[in-house]
């Protein structure tokens, strides 16, 4: 694993029983990506994840999250990565600066770096006039763009996103995107999960798991040529019907 | 003749309205999309036609029945498959189709023929409980349950919100052969790329009809010079083009960015204005619209208005 890694996995493998939801994945993710993990339901995706974030161990196989060993140092991987699921992890009854404080506090923040992190935050996404009011309060885009911003209060290296942007107007998705990319320009690594395919080709490169297995990895552009397809849905279409 | 007309309907719930003055005729045999993001009325306005729930305003028609007046009669020849699954999850596949036959006074045997294409594939798996299915095959059943009174009109709303993208095209191949029987269907969605799938579309944004046409020629009536610009510094390259005096509107469009400009321009002299702000690209392109852009130059010009 190169400084410039920030994950790297061989031969992953998750059986439950008979089953193998997982068979085998290896792939790296370097240091700045937009990294887009995709499947259908059921591929594999989910269980995957769970490992890469210290959830679920292996079955067999090894890899390195953050530093951290996947098998034996799950509880490091939880404390040095970011998570935000689909469902935006927020406390709706919480105001905005509580919301930070609360995930500032689990993260084990002093409170002094949370003080500051509160006005960061308030700062960079305009929400002053909004934080002492409570997150149910606010538009949808607003909530995504704090949930965002909450998941990295501990400054990870890396950011998971479950979905993030599923059935959302198409121009708070744009923003959105944007604050994505205002991340990685940073050189934080985001690893999106989406089954929605227009989202893939906001990735720098995408994997796509069918059955357990990753049977594609490149960027979209590549990956589109390889296929001999014009969008990203084409080429998904191709691989797992 | 239209199967379904609205007139100037609106609803609000406390004061915050849902639906403003929604107007249109869908014609016997149309598939028209309704297509909007989560919030836009969407279902709001699905419950009201199929006599859910009353409009504040307005008058609506389905199958030739007023949507208060005549509620009874419509929900006899509507098929509705509401955005939330809600098939009994306990009862097996079969057992949810035979309940909602028996209901509408028929039976399974009837009008097989309406939903085999789609039972066969659920066939295999009709002693499962409906809970159990995945997400493609719960769409599948619930269509099916929408289908078995034989319908003169389906009301899909959000089918296929959640669903992978292999099981959204076989859902949509299935829509194509009901209106092929004569079924007037009105289908939401929340994905622009669906649009490409239906007869016309209505675009819907905070409860507000945008357009209404077909996904062509809405297409063909976008007026504004359109570029595709592909560069690795994404985000910088939005932040320069948004100081441009020509830009109208920069927005990350998947591997590019989508520009419409304030006149038209070559793409070279674009290229030329990106890279003397220090920034590579990769090429620029003038390209063809897609529904997504004009949603979203639509729902700009909304927000401007108000």
């Amino acid at each position: 694993m190169t400084p410039e890694t920030i994950i790297q996995v061989e031969n992953l493998t998750k059986r439950f029983g008979q089953f193998t939801a997982v068979d085998a994945i290896s792939f790296e993710v370097k240091k700045g990506e937009i990294f887009g993990f995709l499947g259908a339901n059921g591929a594999g995706k989910t269980t995957a994840i769970k490992m890469l974030i210290g959830l679920s161990r292996p079955t067999t196989g090894s890899g390195k999250v953050a530093g951290f060993d996947i098998g034996k140092q799950a509880e490091q991987i939880k404390k040095n990565i970011g998570y935000m699921s689909q469902k935006f992890s927020l406390y709706n009854d919480l105001t905005v600066a509580q919301n930070i404080r609360f995930f500032g506090g689990i993260y084990g923040l002093s409170t002094k770096k949370i003080k500051e992190k509160i006005r960061v935050i308030l700062t960079e996404l305009d929400l002053q006039s909004v934080a002492k009011k409570p997150v149910a309060a606010l538009p949808l885009g607003w909530k995504q763009r704090l949930a965002f911003a909450v998941s990295m209060v501990h400054e990870p290296e890396i950011v998971f996103m479950d979905e993030p942007t599923g059935g959302v107007d198409p121009s708070v998705r744009r923003q959105f995107w944007e604050n994505i990319y205002q991340a990685a320009a940073k050189g934080r690594t985001v690893f999106v999960t989406t089954h929605y395919m227009d989202e893939a080709e906001y990735c720098d490169r995408v994997s796509i798991m069918v059955d357990g297995k990753i049977e594609a990895l490149d960027t979209p552009n590549n990956l589109k040529n390889q296929f001999n397809a014009t969008s990203m849905d084409e080429v998904f279409l191709k691989l797992a019907r | 003749m239209a199967v379904i007309v609205a007139e100037h309907i609106s609803k609000s719930y406390n004061d915050v309205p849902a639906l403003t003055d929604i107007s249109f005729a869908i014609e016997n045999g149309e598939l028209f999309g309704l297509i909007g993001p989560d919030g836009a009325g969407k279902s709001t306005l699905f419950r009201i036609l199929t006599t859910l729930l009353l409009a504040d305003n307005g008058q609506g028609y389905v199958a030739g029945h007023h949507i208060v007046d005549e509620y009874k009669e419509i929900r006899k020849k509507v098929g509705y498959m509401p955005g939330r699954f809600s098939l009994y999850q306990d009862l097996s596949v079969e057992e949810n189709l035979s309940f909602f036959a028996t209901i509408f006074g028929t039976t399974i045997k009837e009008n097989y023929n309406l939903v085999r294409d789609i039972y066969v594939q659920l066939e295999p798996f009709k002693d499962r409980p409906a809970g159990k299915l995945s997400g493609g095959m719960k769409q599948k059943l619930a269509l099916c349950c929408a289908l078995i009174h034989k319908p003169e009109v389906l009301f899909l709303d959000e089918p296929t919100t959640g669903v992978d993208a292999v099981s959204r095209v076989e859902f949509w191949d299935m829509l194509k052969k009901l209106k092929e029987k004569g079924i007037a269907i009105l289908v939401s969605t929340p994905y622009m790329d669906e649009a490409t799938r239906c007869d016309r579309i209505g675009l819907i944004q905070k409860g507000k009809i945008l357009s209404i046409d077909s996904p062509q020629r809405m297409i063909t009536n976008f007026n504004k010079p359109l570029f595709a610009i592909r560069t690795r510094k994404i985000y910088q390259t939005l932040n320069v083009l948004r100081r441009a005096d020509f830009t109208h509107s920069a927005l990350p469009f998947g591997e590019c960015i989508h520009l419409t400009t304030t006149q038209p321009l070559v793409a070279s002299k674009i290229k030329e204005y990106v890279v003397d702000n220090g920034i590579t690209v990769e090429d620029v392109l003038p390209v063809k619209a897609t529904v997504e852009d004009v949603f979203l130059d639509l729902s700009k010009t909304l927000e401007t208005q108000s």
